[in-house]
């Protein structure tokens, strides 16, 4: 399967990424690079095997419904470039 | 507008009440100062580990089942990629192929019709954070402030197929779904606090066609009132819309409350392309049969049934029987108070009429009145004793709603017991006699009415306490005497 330059600036929207064009040919490339690989995997016949939910021979783990700390305030804003009434604070959106 | 069908289907989100968020031990509490109920984990920090609430399965499942639906044997958890600053992880742990419920009803019942509505799936997923807007509106402020108090609070939500055919269906359908939800105690179901969410899918199409039309998505919709104005609107604006040649656009809207409107919300983003993948933080789950039968064998009488059992054992009025069974907590208040006093009739309408008058005065819930089922059971055994009339009973029973007090204690302190010694209501009776010649006259002259107001000059001379029986009977042998 290969992909177009439209795919390409589809997943840069959705990334929140700004490419250029040439950025964008050279991510062309490597995605369908990537997408050649996976063809080797296609080979494998896989109609009679279940679609794998996780890598790990593990299921049910749970926790009990129990407080725990929460973070001070002063940590949780810690990364906030901007902040303001105890809260952070983001551009305009939508 | 009879040429066209109406076609709606419910997203709702309900919050759990568990103590502790989905994934992580953060109080799941409403309110609080903004970013204190967080840890990484919620936040979203690198290197973290999300593990379910056992809690939230539970009450999830209890939901699913409830709700009459099959119970997935293996489920897991997916990531909803899509970029919001309420949502720091930038993308929210939901269920997307494998939800934990599926293929479930509920019945409602609107205009004595009950009708079955399908739900086409229940799934987990966390809650995101608020945004509070700086500036008027969304649109006019220059900044948001995020708050993720709320971020991680366990959501279930609850699709419904397209089945409902107006707004009325629609709220009927809400109100049924939210008595549940309550009955089975998994949530709070507060509308107002917003942890009963819902959205609605609007389409209308020509009436007969088996096609469907296109659709809108309207958010915002924050009490059972708005469910219904929301849809009413949006239906009279695809109407027009379709009437004048026009084409419906799929896209969300958001109710204006104030203005009466739905309003276009365009995003950005292109059409929706969350890119789920199984969350490979968390383990499938595989629910065993032994814990959904245990859970279903725990379950509570669900509202339907025991409307069901009010209607036919305690012969209730259907729309008593459904008003009362409406609210997990009327329907207590009511089980209480007959199994103190069992006149079904009685206990019903006091609470139809005297309590839900005061209620909707002064906009309470039953749990935020004083009233209590062992007070008013005290007071029907008082009307039954004759100690009280049922006139000044509802003067007693707005004081214990109001203060709490016991009936005894009130009707003592304000000398409220009904008088039913002859002697002392005869002499009043002769009072009265003598000063109504014209009503005696009328009496007299076989207008039997008359006797109505003599009856009512002796209440009032006696402040209501007189025995309206003792009354009725002393005027009549006086009258025909004279």
């Amino acid at each position: 399967m290969k992909i177009s330059i439209k795919d390409v600036e589809h997943v840069a929207l959705l990334s929140r990424l700004e490419l250029t064009e040439e950025e964008k040919q050279e991510q062309l490339r490597e995605l369908n690079k990537i997408l050649d690989y996976m063809e080797i995997l296609n080979k494998v016949d896989t109609s009679q095997v279940e679609p794998l939910a996780h890598v790990l021979p593990l299921q049910n783990v749970l926790r009990e419904d129990e407080l725990r700390a929460t973070l001070p305030k002063e940590k949780v804003l810690q990364n906030a470039p901007e902040e303001d009434e105890g809260m952070f604070k983001v551009p305009k959106i939508v | 507008m009879g040429q066209y069908e109406v076609v709606i289907g419910l997203e709702v989100h309900v919050e759990l009440k568990t103590k502790t968020k989905i994934f992580c031990g953060c109080p799941t509490e409403f309110g609080g100062e903004p970013n204190t109920h967080v840890c990484p984990i919620c936040l979203g920090l690198p290197g973290v580990l999300p593990v379910l609430n056992k809690k939230v399965l539970e009450f999830a499942t209890k939901a699913g089942l409830a709700l009459n639906c099959k119970i997935a044997e293996f489920s897991k958890f997916d990531r909803k990629n899509y970029f919001y600053p309420d949502l720091p992880k930038a993308y929210q742990i939901s269920q997307y192929d494998l939800p934990i419920a599926e293929q479930g009803y509920l019945d409602i019942n609107v205009n004595g019709q009950t009708k079955r509505i399908g739900i086409t799936r229940l799934h987990m997923e966390e809650d995101a954070g608020k945004l509070v807007h700086q500036g008027l509106t969304i649109s006019s402020s220059n900044s948001s402030l995020v708050d993720y108090n709320r971020t991680g609070v366990p959501l279930i939500e609850i699709v419904s197929e397209p089945d409902l055919r107006s707004a009325e269906e629609a709220k009927a359908y809400l109100e049924m779904l939210k008595a549940i939800m309550e009955y089975i105690d998994v949530s709070d179901v507060k509308m107002e606090q917003g942890s009963l969410r819902c959205d609605a899918n609007v389409s209308i199409r020509p009436m007969g066609s088996k096609e469907f039309g296109t659709k809108t998505e309207v958010k915002n919709l924050n009490s059972f009132r708005s469910v219904q104005r929301a849809i009413e609107y949006e239906i009279a604006r695809q109407i027009d819309i379709v009437e004048e040649g026009g084409k419906i656009i799929q896209e969300t809207r958001t109710w204006d409350e104030n203005k009466g409107i739905t309003l276009s919300l365009r995003s950005k983003e292109e059409a929706h392309d969350y890119r789920y993948f199984p969350d490979p933080d968390l383990t499938p789950l595989v629910i065993s049969r032994e814990w959904v039968e245990e859970l279903k064998a725990g379950l509570p009488e669900l509202p339907a049934f025991k409307k069901e059992r009010l209607i036919k054992e305690h012969g209730l009025p259907e729309y008593d029987a459904g008003v009362i069974t409406s609210s997990r907590a009327l329907a207590e208040f009511y089980d209480k108070t007959v199994s103190l006093h069992p006149d079904y009739k009685a206990v019903s309408n006091w609470i139809m009429v005297e309590l839900l008058k005061l209620l909707n005065a002064e906009n309470l819930e039953i749990t935020d009145s004083k009233i209590t089922p062992q007070g008013l059971a005290k007071m029907l055994k008082m009307i039954e004793k004759g100690t009280i009339s049922g006139k000044i009973a509802k003067q007693v029973f707005e004081e214990m709603f109001n203060t709490g007090k016991d009936p005894e204690v009130i009707v003592k302190e304000k000398g409220l017991v009904q008088i039913s010694d002859e002697g002392q209501i005869s002499t009043i009776v002769d009072q009265v006699i003598a000063n109504n010649p014209k009503s005696v006259q009328d009496f007299k002259a076989g207008k039997e009415k008359a006797i109505g107001f003599l009856v009512g000059q002796v209440m009032k001379e006696t402040r209501g306490q007189a025995n309206p029986g003792v009354v009725n009977k002393l005027l009549k042998e006086k009258l025909t005497k004279l």
